[in-house]
Parts: C-alpha cells; sequence; structure tokens
C-alpha cells in the first residue's frame, strides 16, 4: 500500500516542466474566460471572437507567416528577459536593445552589399547581437561598479538609443523623400527571402524565425547544460552564497546583461530587417516591454517563452479581425494584461491543482481499498 | 474534562516521499512548559506548523482547551490564543518594536501608536523583557529581537506560547534570559511549548517532554526524573557520547597565519584590530567570544569576503591576503559559514547543485565548460549518503525544503568532502541534536588528525572545549590570549570574553 500512494502521488506536477506548463495554461485559459466575459459585457458573442482571433492569425499561409514574424521578436526578446531573470536581474531595457541591434544591423544593411550571402547573414547577427550586448552591458557594468539598479540603468539605456536612432536615422540612412523615417532595405540586404515569401503568399515571414530557434536552443544549453549557466543562475538565486563559494558576482552580472542585451539586439535585426523593412524616427519598440510577458508567461523557460510568443503572436496579429464583428481589439490587450496578472498568482494556482490532483489520488487509494476488501 | 490547554491526537502529516507526522500524540497542560525533543527533521517543527495552521493534517484531532477545533491559518491560531516565535524572526528591520508589534493589528486606519507604546511598556515591564518601544529591529540584538517576537505574542494576547529552537540564535547569556522569561511566563499561568534538541534546556526549564523520532511519537516523560542521558537516547534511538573521544595532538607547520590583521565591520570601525593567530597542521584552535566581538569579520577576512584594513593572511605559507576568494578556495579553504541559509546554500536549488557550488568549474563535474550530471549526482549522492543528510527526495530535493540541521549536515559534507588543508568553522553544529553534533565533532576531530587545520568558531564554551587543543579569546575584535585548553578553565576563559586577562 505504502509503495502505491508514493506511485500515484509523483506524476505529473511532480515535473518542474508539465508543473509550470499546467500553471501557464490555467492562467491562459482564466485570461480568456475573463476576456470572454468582457466581449460579453458589450454585447457580442465571445466564441465568435475568439473565432475571429484564430482567424485573423492563421487562417492562410500569409496570415501564419505573418503571426510567425511578428512573434520571432517576442521569442527574442521574451528570451532576453528570461535569461536575465534566471540570473536574478530585471532586463527591462529590450526597447533600447532592439533600436541599437535594429539600427546597426540598417546602416550595415545599406553600406555592406559585397559580402556573399551566408557570411553577409552572419555579419549582420554579429553586429546587431554585439550592438545589442553592449546595450546591455553597460548597464551592467553600471550595476557592478556603482550598485546603480538594473532597471533604472536599462530604461536610461532605452531613451539613450531612442534619441540615437532620432539623429542616426536622419544622418546615415534617412529615406529622402520622407525624413522621419529610413529607406527601405532591398530584400536581398534583409532577412526576408525570395523562396519564404513565395511559400507563404509574400508575408513577412523570415529567417530570423530560425535565428529565433537557434537562440532557444543555445540559450536552454547554457542554461541547463553549462558552467556558465550554472554560474549565473547560482548569482540569480542566492549572490551571498555564490560570493561565498568563489563565482565572480559582479563579473556574473555584466555577462549576464551582455547575453540579455544581445537577444534583444537579434530582436532589433529580425524586426526592422525582417518583420519591417525600415525604422522610424520617434517611435519605440513596443515589443521590448512585450517581452516581460512572454517571459513571465513562458516562466522564464526558454521551451515555454518560445511557446508563449508564439501564443501572444497570434493575439496581436489576431486582432485586427475582431473590427469585422464590432469588437475593439483593445480587447485582445486586455486578455495579454489578464494573462499577466493571474501569472502573478501562479503560486495560488499552483496550490489549487495540487490539492485537486491529492483529492483525486486519494479517490483512487480508497476505490483500490475496496476492491482489495 | 481534562484539564489539557491541548491536545493533538493521532496527528499524520505526510509529505512527498516522506511521513513527518506519523499518529503523534501531545498533550500539554495548562501553565506547564512542555518540550518537544526530537532530532532534526524527525517532525516537531511540522507538528507545530500544523498546531499552529500552516499546514493541515491528514489526519488527527486537535483539542485546544478540551474543544475540537480546525486551524486552517495562523489567524484561526491567533484567535485560540496561539502564538509562535519562528527559528527565524518576522520583523521589519527598520520598524520600530511598536511597529512590529502592531503590524497587521493596527485596529483603525489611523492607528495609536502612543497606545500601543503604553501596552507594549506595561507587558515588557511585567514580564521582564526589558523592550523599549521605540527602539529600532536593526539596532537591536538579536537576543532582543526574540523578546520582540514574544512581546507580539503576548500583544496579542496569546496564552499558549510557541517557541521553535528558540535559543539557536542566542549567546549563552541571553539563553539564561530567555529561561528566566518562560518561567516568568508560566508563572503567571501561560502554556508554554517549546521545540529542541538541547537536553539542558529542557532540563533547565520544561516540566515534561515528548520525544518523537522519525515523525513517531516515542515517549512523554517527567523531565525531573529522567535524566539527560535517558532522553537523549530515547530521542536518537541508541545511547549517545557526549564527550569526544579524541588522542593527544600532534601539531605540525602552521596552515594558516594571521598577521597583525585589521578588518573593518559595518559601522566602518575596526571590528578585528592587530589580530595574530597561527593554526598548525594537526591541530584545532578554538576561538571563545561572545557573540558580536569580530569572530564574523575575522572569518570573512580570511576567507576573502570582506576586504582588509591592514595586515595579512597565509595559508601553507604562501600570501593569500590579496587573492580572490576562489583562489582562496583551490588552495584548500573551506569554510562552514555562521549564515547557512544565507551564505551556506542556495535555497531554491536542489542539493546538487548545492553540494558542487564550489567545484562545478572542475573536472569531473564539468569539462570544457559542459556539466557532466552524472558525475555531479554521484558525488552529491555520496555525501548526503556518508553525511546523513535527510530529505524527502534524496540529491534533488530543494535544499530550502530540508530541516535547518539537515542542511547544515549538507554544508559540513561539503567542506569536509572538498578535503581542505584548513577548515574554518563557524558553529558547526549550531540548531543541531545530540546525535548530529556527536557525529560532526568526531568528523572535526579526524580532520585534525588527518593532519588538516582545523579553526573553529563557536559561541558554545562546552564545544570549544570540548573540541580544540588549544583557545583564542576574542574580545572587541583584540586576542586577549591563546591558552592550552588543558591549561585552563571554563572560569578564566569566560573571564577573557570579558575582556579581562589575567596577568601572568
Amino acid at each position: 500500500m505504502a509503495k502505491n500512494t508514493v506511485k500515484i502521488k509523483k506524476p505529473l506536477m511532480e515535473i518542474p516542466f508539465i508543473k509550470s506548463m499546467i500553471v501557464s495554461l490555467t492562467t491562459v485559459l482564466l485570461g480568456l474566460i475573463v476576456g470572454g466575459i468582457l466581449i460579453i459585457a458589450i454585447g457580442k458573442n465571445p466564441i465568435e471572437g475568439f473565432q475571429k482571433i484564430v482567424f485573423g492569425a492563421v487562417s492562410n499561409t500569409r496570415r501564419v507567416g505573418n503571426t510567425i514574424a511578428y512573434a520571432t521578436q517576442l521569442i527574442l526578446v521574451g528570451l532576453s528577459v528570461a535569461f536575465a531573470f534566471k540570473t536574478g536581474l530585471f532586463n527591462i531595457g529590450g526597447a533600447g536593445q532592439m533600436l541599437m541591434g535594429g539600427l546597426m544591423a540598417s546602416i550595415w544593411a545599406h553600406n555592406v552589399t559585397f559580402l556573399p550571402q551566408p557570411i553577409y547573414y552572419l555579419s549582420l547577427i554579429l553586429v546587431a547581437g554585439i550592438s545589442g550586448a553592449i546595450w546591455g552591458l553597460v548597464p551592467g557594468l553600471l550595476k557592478a561598479k556603482f550598485n546603480v539598479h538594473e532597471v533604472v540603468g536599462t530604461i536610461m539605456f532605452n531613451w539613450i538609443a531612442y534619441w540615437i536612432v532620432y539623429d542616426a536615422v536622419k544622418v546615415f540612412i534617412v529615406d529622402p523623400t520622407i525624413i522621419v523615417k529610413s529607406k527601405p532595405i532591398p530584400m536581398q540586404q534583409s532577412l526576408r527571402t525570395e523562396w519564404l515569401a513565395s511559400i507563404t503568399q509574400h508575408s513577412y515571414f523570415n529567417i530570423g524565425f530560425f535565428i529565433a530557434i537557434i537562440a532557444v536552443v543555445v540559450i536552454w544549453f547554457i542554461l541547463e547544460k553549462t558552467t556558465l549557466g550554472f554560474n549565473l543562475k547560482a548569482v540569480g538565486s542566492n549572490r551571498y552564497c555564490a560570493e561565498y563559494a568563489g563565482i565572480k558576482v559582479n563579473r556574473s552580472i555584466v555577462i549576464s546583461m551582455g547575453i540579455a542585451g544581445c537577444l534583444a539586439g537579434l530582436a532589433g535585426l529580425t524586426y526592422f530587417l525582417g518583420f519591417s523593412n525600415i525604422m522610424e524616427i520617434g517611435k519605440s519598440p513596443s515589443e521590448g516591454f512585450d517581452g516581460i510577458a512572454v517571459a513571465l508567461l513562458g516562466n522564464s523557460n526558454p521551451l515555454g517563452v518560445f511557446i508563449s510568443a508564439l501564443f501572444f503572436g497570434m493575439l496581436k496579429m489576431g486582432k485586427g479581425s475582431l473590427t469585422a464583428i464590432g469588437i475593439p481589439t483593445e480587447i485582445a490587450d486586455t486578455i495579454i494584461a489578464i494573462i499577466i496578472y493571474f501569472t502573478a498568482t501562479s503560486v495560488i494556482i499552483q496550490g489549487f491543482w495540487e490539492k485537486i490532483i491529492k483529492k483525486h489520488s486519494e479517490k483512487k487509494l480508497l476505490k483500490q481499498a475496496k476492491e482489495e476488501k | 474534562m481534562s484539564n489539557y490547554v491541548i491536545e493533538m491526537l493521532g496527528i499524520r502529516k505526510e509529505f512527498p516521499g516522506i511521513v513527518a507526522n506519523d499518529n503523534i500524540n501531545l498533550q500539554v497542560e495548562e501553565g506547564e512548559i512542555h518540550a518537544i525533543l526530537g532530532e532534526n527533521g524527525a517532525g516537531k517543527s511540522t507538528l507545530m506548523s500544523i498546531l499552529f495552521g500552516l499546514y493541515q493534517a491528514d489526519k488527527g484531532v486537535i483539542k485546544v482547551r478540551g474543544k475540537e477545533v480546525s486551524i486552517h491559518s495562523p489567524n484561526d491560531a491567533n484567535d485560540l490564543g496561539i502564538g509562535m516565535v519562528h527559528q527565524h524572526f518576522q520583523l521589519v528591520h527598520n520598524f520600530t518594536v511598536a511597529e512590529n508589534i502592531i503590524l497587521g493589528k493596527e485596529g483603525s486606519f489611523v492607528y495609536d501608536i502612543k497606545k500601543a507604546s503604553k501596552k507594549i511598556k506595561e507587558i515588557s515591564e511585567r514580564y521582564g523583557l526589558a523592550i523599549e518601544p521605540d527602539m529600532v529591529i536593526e539596532d537591536i540584538t538579536v537576543g532582543m529581537q526574540q523578546r520582540v517576537e514574544i512581546l507580539k505574542m503576548l500583544y496579542r494576547d496569546a496564552d499558549i506560547l510557541i517557541f521553535d529552537e528558540p535559543t539557536a540564535v542566542l549567546t549563552p547569556q541571553e539563553i539564561d534570559e530567555l529561561m528566566n522569561i518562560m518561567r516568568n511566563l508560566a508563572a503567571e499561568g501561560k502554556s508554554i511549548i517549546i521545540i529542541t534538541h538541547k537536553l539542558e534546556e529542557i532540563k533547565a526549564v520544561a516540566k515534561r517532554c515528548t520525544v518523537i523520532r522519525r515523525g513517531k511519537f516515542i515517549d512523554i516523560v517527567d523531565v525531573a526524573t529522567t535524566s539527560a542521558a535517558e532522553m537523549a537516547a530515547l530521542m536518537v534511538g541508541r545511547p549517545v557520547n557526549f564527550k569526544v573521544e579524541k588522542q593527544e595532538s600532534v601539531p605540525g607547520e602552521p596552515i594558516l597565519s594571521v598577521k597583525n590583521l585589521n578588518v573593518m565591520n559595518a559601522k566602518k570601525v575596526l571590528g578585528v584590530s592587530d589580530f595574530s593567530l597561527d593554526v598548525r597542521a594537526g591541530e584545532i584552535v578554538g576561538i571563545a567570544g561572545v557573540d558580536g566581538n569580530g569572530q564574523s569579520e575575522l572569518v570573512e577576512a580570511i576567507c576573502g569576503l570582506k576586504p582588509i584594513e591592514s595586515g595579512s593572511v597565509y595559508l601553507n605559507g604562501k600570501d593569500i591576503t590579496n587573492i580572490s576568494i576562489k583562489e582562496r578556495n583551490d588552495l584548500g579553504l573551506a569554510h562552514i559559514p555562521e549564515d547557512r541559509q544565507k551564505r551556506g546554500l542556495i535555497l531554491n536549488a536542489p542539493l546538487t547543485t548545492n553540494m558542487v557550488i564550489k567545484e562545478f568549474d572542475k573536472a569531473p563535474f564539468s569539462s570544457k565548460g559542459i556539466l557532466n550530471y552524472s558525475e555531479i549526482e554521484e558525488y552529491s549522492k555520496k555525501i548526503i549518503e556518508r553525511f546523513d543528510v535527510r530529505s524527502g527526495e534524496g540529491i534533488n530535493s530543494r535544499a530550502g525544503k530540508l530541516s535547518g540541521g539537515n542542511q547544515q549536515k549538507a554544508i559540513v559534507g561539503r567542506e569536509i568532502t572538498s578535503q581542505p588543508e584548513l577548515l574554518i568553522a563557524v558553529n558547526p553544529t549550531r540548531g543541531l541534536d545530540v546525535g548530529a553534533i556527536e557525529y560532526i565533532h568526531k568528523e572535526l576531530v579526524a580532520e585534525r588528525d588527518k593532519g588538516k587545520a582545523v579553526l573553529l568558531i563557536s559561541f558554545e564554551l562546552d564545544e570549544i572545549f570540548n573540541l580544540s587543543d588549544r583557545i583564542a579569546v576574542i574580545n572587541a575584535g583584540k586576542l586577549i590570549d591563546i591558552v592550552n585548553t588543558k591549561e585552563t578553565d571554563a572560569h578564566s576563559v569566560g573571564l577573557m570574553m570579558a575582556g579581562i586577562k589575567k596577568e601572568a
């Protein structure tokens, strides 16, 4: 009997990934329910509303392509925030890091036209990654050296990037016809390709998505399999213990912010040279902040981030179709916000499921006991 | 009707993979001091958490003053007049005593701090707690913080008081004070439950004692008529040896040399001043002193956790004054830290991570930056088996889920297994039961006999005398004297701890 108890109690909820998955799905469900209630409140049919969102996001290959192309940035910024979270830091500088990655890669794209394609892509990744990394590293250094909180540092760097873009676009890559944006990047110089466009009915789908997938795998690998990940996670969980164990805490903070910045820089690359092909001045990408939501819902797990970015991508790209039946598109953003609120209560949700599963297993035991009699 | 104020009957509580409480009974009489004795992880804290509403029992009945009750939260417990002083205090550090005490009980929106202060003062005087309501928590000693916790319960009119390992953080003097306070409280009709594994404390204050071993009720004994040895045997399940058996030490060359060390403390004054000390291979040097006399600063300076003002530190003849913590660890410095939850462990990481936290970047635990999990697991398993670290899910348990004693055993295991040249042990047995203390003492002596140098810092004079070959006494950051353990006694060391040096 005693052995049975252990066996029945062990499943599913005990596996950390499944556990956080169940919790995340519950928050999504709750978010949708509350969103549905809101739709009812304005006198519309929620089922129809959700159908419209799904329709808008995935009803044909072009829409699927656009949704994935949009989710690409979310994956990368989400990873950036998640990586920083794991190491105990809050990277709120995704927007600035995206801008710098995007700006440098755009300037590169307009000027470096002589490289063979694969090497050119690699050079783009390096330029965007390094630019973003610098935009994360410096706030990391400020924190390590002068104890400037990374939230303050990264927000300051968001604004610095904002104004740099404001001037740099006008100086280096301005569109002569409209001075508030840059010249469009020609397709062969961007992440878009003829072939990907042709199989997705000319959507924005681009090789940035593959960069994002590689990033997911690499970040998972770093966190789970390497001494670097061990090091950073130790600092994130208990910096005093890490210090005692001989880990250089300040160095870890700088490295972590650098990697987080690099990921957001790549998001800038996929956004400004893939999903879009221009940079507008005076605009800060909201994806830099959406990444926080993605990381929260994905429980800072690389695979979780991937899935939640696709989900948020669907909501964002599908919401336009809501207007067709008179539902304001803000409903979709509201649903995202509600999901984030519920994510904050994940402990309660986890407790709820654990209770249910325990009751279930007790019933099972009782049944067994009766049958044995 | 019985005159039991608390009755817990047939309590059972299971956690995944472990039965923490198995059919436990507890009966506390009104106005008595009742001790619950058990090893680390025996289930004492779980039982009290059930009484205090932090956990719900899977089975069993709780009666308070003869009436069956169900306690779902600490608020329910408070309403029943049950209060608890936790091992780790729940105080807001930059609030005053009065603010902390009324926190959660402010009454109306605009609270009357003066009225509260007056009541606090009255209670403090009545029970001899010597607490002023307007003192700020971060400025007062640990012992006083604990008395604030006691005040908090009394302020809320609790008359059943639970103390969870109350003496683990106290100096000997503070322990005496606490014992007096407990006696006062009992004399005033309060019923007290004290969770502990320190037999002398039970002997000192308790009337009766319930013994728990591995989640099971073992016995309830009358303290006056039961010897400490008998209680220890009940708790551990075998006879226990209180004295450490050890041979005469055979010291060799100095392993650790501290020369004219000056270290600033948190208040930016010299916490350690002009301190010089040698610890030789094959000897245990104990540092005796009242808490807060520079022990922490000394240890942190040697380990590289605190900058040195002037002076130097040598390990095995090598100047380590200015090298990194990592380099010191690699040269064979091991350190059982003072605060196991802050420094010693990553509480939300599994034991595997914690066991290799200092060595994960070395072979065989990793190569070329890639972790080798099977080696890490095997090594962790070795430590927890050898040092009898008990946990729900073995090496995959999160360190924070272990009982305090098992956390300590894990740290001691990690540090000893790393085969150091110098082992610095700060209160290595704080919060441990006699069985575990006996074991760790043996291990420390075994390290010494292997020719390692051991620097022991302890607030328990018994432990210092039991283990040390030489005793260095520290007071106000200065070395008062170093004496051979054989040629001194507790009285003269006690005088030196107070800063009085006998002139030869």
